[in-house]
């Protein structure tokens, strides 16, 4: 029973790594990227090739794939991104699932279509039991990373100066750049974060949720429900949404394996009817 | 549009006159299979197997040049039905082969019959194709081949008590099936059946539920591709250490996917009609000219691509070149020989494939993981036509 529910919450949080960039990107900078998970897929990789190829220790390779999906998620930012943030919805739309398509045949001609896996260090193997609740390792790995994850961008998004200036550039683009604010830098660091962070779920899924070159479409509807369902307004929104997500996921697959597949999307329908801007959003600002 | 496109096809036949003069000297092989999608591995092997057979055996036979049309579906069925259509009325196939998934297969039965072309099918499993059209013939393999001589495994070994977890699509529906039926038919027990949705990003909560009823064994069928990740979260929730045995037919140690699944997977009992470590010269030499023109392992998808070359290079010595499809599959109904799985033969009434199904359990072999032979069930029918 509790087993199930920390099973839930270890998903939920990868669900949340893997899409609040993604919701920092929609929300904050009114640019629909659905070429996100194609981010995570290059971080999976990342870690998938310097710890099967180059024997990096697998700590070491988490960070090393954010770096790689920011460093990537930065460059295209620069050189594809900006120049649709003012086009209409459907153009970013267009232009993202095309980029979405690239990388999948793109990585399908480079690493081969099958399923690839990290090596994972003996620590991480197998479960432990606590009080009688089976404790996955890796598990428990992605529930503390994640949960560290969530509490930094929260505190980073609403206490520091950083924060509030990207909150000023999109709450007013014009009235930040008149008061000096370096708005290009800051989307083009916040979209590199973002990335970063898909980077980051990417490496940590590939143990879970496998990885091969169709990842991004594959979990592309996750990503976006979590998203909707959250809210595009703030970290805790995506957070409690992934949580909900999560644990619904993994107890409906449990108690109604019949009906489990579509306990995500019911959760979804149910809150879009009850709140259609999602659980938490501000007053909308737009 | 279409209409269009086919007058336009059929003018430029019609006018030039050389379509048919040309279409004596080649015979063509449409070859549909998904190169790119969820299903690419299995495209891939196929099209690994296609190109030896023909590296080994020359292009020609009985005086026509064999021309091969590779078509990626890129895993949507929809796309297969498509293009075997333009593959019929412009290319003038007189085969097509592939067909990565059962839905694939059955789209295009229709077509073959209309047309009268031959479909082969090299990849999907599902018991029902071959009654879809008199014109089908298939070189890979049914589920409950596997499925039933599993169970009568699991009753020899005292496994009596079983929860069945399958991927929620039709062979998924026909490996549990037949499993269970031979199963409780013998004295077994399903306790659980769980169905899996095909699109299934964490198998947890299935593999949770099939711990909690306390199963001597886990029946499990995924389609190829999905294994890796099943039974690293099977070791991962410890059901290897408490005992529980994983049995199905042989998808889920895909040879392909294997050397990745760590030691979790050793031990695990399987039935299925090819291992690359078949203990044949003739599965020796396979191997080692697959392995060395790509960087991959051949697995039980890619002798079904390399059968149906055979079978197609055979069917035509047969009918002295007459490409039509009446002479073609007439001449593969019955046909024998031996594949680097082992002898097989294509049923005269069925059209289905007749093979040894072996049981194997996974080993390491020189550091490497394989699946070892260690029981041969002789040229197995599919059950599931046997029993109608």
């Amino acid at each position: 029973m509790l087993t199930i529910l920390f099973d839930g919450v270890a998903y939920g949080m990868l669900l949340f790594v893997l899409a609040c960039g993604l919701s920092v990107t929609l929300g904050l900078m009114n640019l629909i990227n659905l070429a996100h998970g194609a981010f995570a897929m290059a971080g999976g990789y990342a870690t998938v090739v310097l710890v099967n190829n180059f024997g990096v220790p697998f700590f070491l390779s988490l960070p090393l794939a954010f770096l790689v999906a920011a460093v990537i998620g930065l460059v295209m930012e620069r050189a594809v991104y900006v120049h649709v943030y003012r086009k209409p919805h459907l153009e970013q739309v267009l232009l993202t699932i095309g980029l979405v398509f690239m990388a999948v045949a793109g990585t399908d001609y480079i690493m081969g279509s099958t399923q690839v896996f990290a090596q994972t260090p003996e620590v991480l193997q197998g479960q432990f039991q606590f009080f009688g609740v089976g404790i996955g390792r890796y598990r428990l790995l992605i529930i503390v990373v994640c949960g560290v994850l969530a509490i930094g961008l929260q505190a980073i998004l609403t206490k520091t100066r950083f924060g509030s200036r990207l909150r000023a550039a999109v709450d007013d683009q014009r009235v930040a750049r008149g008061l000096g604010i370096n708005v290009n830098a800051i989307f083009a660091l916040t979209f590199a974060f973002g990335s970063g962070l898909a980077g980051l779920g990417g490496a940590l899924g590939t143990e879970i949720l496998g990885l091969d070159p169709t990842f991004p479409l594959k979990y592309m509807i996750y990503f976006l429900i979590v998203v909707t369902v959250g809210g595009t307004s703030s970290i805790t929104g995506p957070f409690l949404a992934s949580l909900l997500l999560g644990i619904g996921d993994v107890a409906g697959k449990y108690y109604v394996p019949k009906l489990g597949a579509f306990v995500i999307y019911t959760i979804m329908i149910v809150v879009l009817i009850w709140r259609p801007n999602g659980l938490f959003s501000r007053a909308s600002t737009k | 549009m279409n209409y269009l496109k086919i007058a336009a096809a059929g003018l430029l036949a019609g006018a030039v006159g050389l379509g048919a003069a040309q279409a004596q000297e080649t015979v063509k092989v449409g070859l549909v299979v998904s190169m790119t999608g969820q299903q690419a591995s299995t495209g891939k092997q196929i099209k690994a197997a296609v190109d030896l057979y023909m590296k080994e055996h020359g292009d020609t036979v009985a005086g026509k040049k064999i021309e091969i049309i590779l078509r990626d579906s890129a895993s949507v069925p929809d796309n297969s039905k498509r293009l075997s259509q333009e593959l019929i009325v412009n290319d003038k196939v007189s085969i097509l082969a592939g067909f990565e998934v059962t839905p694939a297969a059955m789209v295009v039965a229709p077509l073959a019959t209309e047309a009268k072309v031959v479909e082969l099918v090299m990849a999907a499993g599902t018991s029902v194709i071959t009654e879809k059209s008199p014109y089908i013939a298939r070189t890979s393999f049914t589920l409950p081949q596997s499925s039933v001589i599993i169970a009568d495994y699991a009753l020899k070994n005292n496994l009596k008590n079983i929860v069945t977890m399958v991927s929620d699509y039709a062979p998924g529906a026909d490996a549990e099936k037949s499993f269970t039926a031979q199963l409780t038919a013998g004295g077994g027990k399903v306790i659980e059946s769980i169905k899996i949705p095909l699109a299934n990003p964490d198998f947890a909560p299935f593999l949770q539920r099939a711990a909690d009823a306390k199963p001597e064994a886990i029946f499990i069928f995924v389609p190829s591709g999905q294994g890796a990740t099943f039974m690293k979260q099977f070791a991962e929730r410890g059901l290897d250490k408490a005992g529980i045995k994983i049995i199905g037919p042989g998808d889920v140690t895909d040879d392909d996917l294997l050397p990745q699944m760590g030691d979790a997977v050793l031990g695990v009992v399987t039935a299925h009609m090819y291992s690359a470590d078949h203990q044949s010269a003739m599965n020796k030499k396979y191997v080692e000219a697959f392995t060395k023109a790509n960087n991959f392992r051949p697995n039980f998808m890619s002798v079904g691509g390399y059968d149906g070359m055979h079978l197609i290079y055979e069917a035509l010595k047969k009918t002295g070149g007459k490409a039509d499809g009446d002479s073609l599959i007439a001449a593969m109904k019955g046909m024998k020989w031996e594949s680097p799985r082992g002898p097989i033969s294509i049923d005269p009434e069925t059209r289905d494939i007749v093979q040894n199904i072996y049981i194997r359990k996974v080993e390491k072999k020189n550091g490497q993981l394989y699946n070892v032979e260690f029981q041969t069930f002789n040229d197995v029918k599919d059950p599931g036509k046997i029993k109608k």
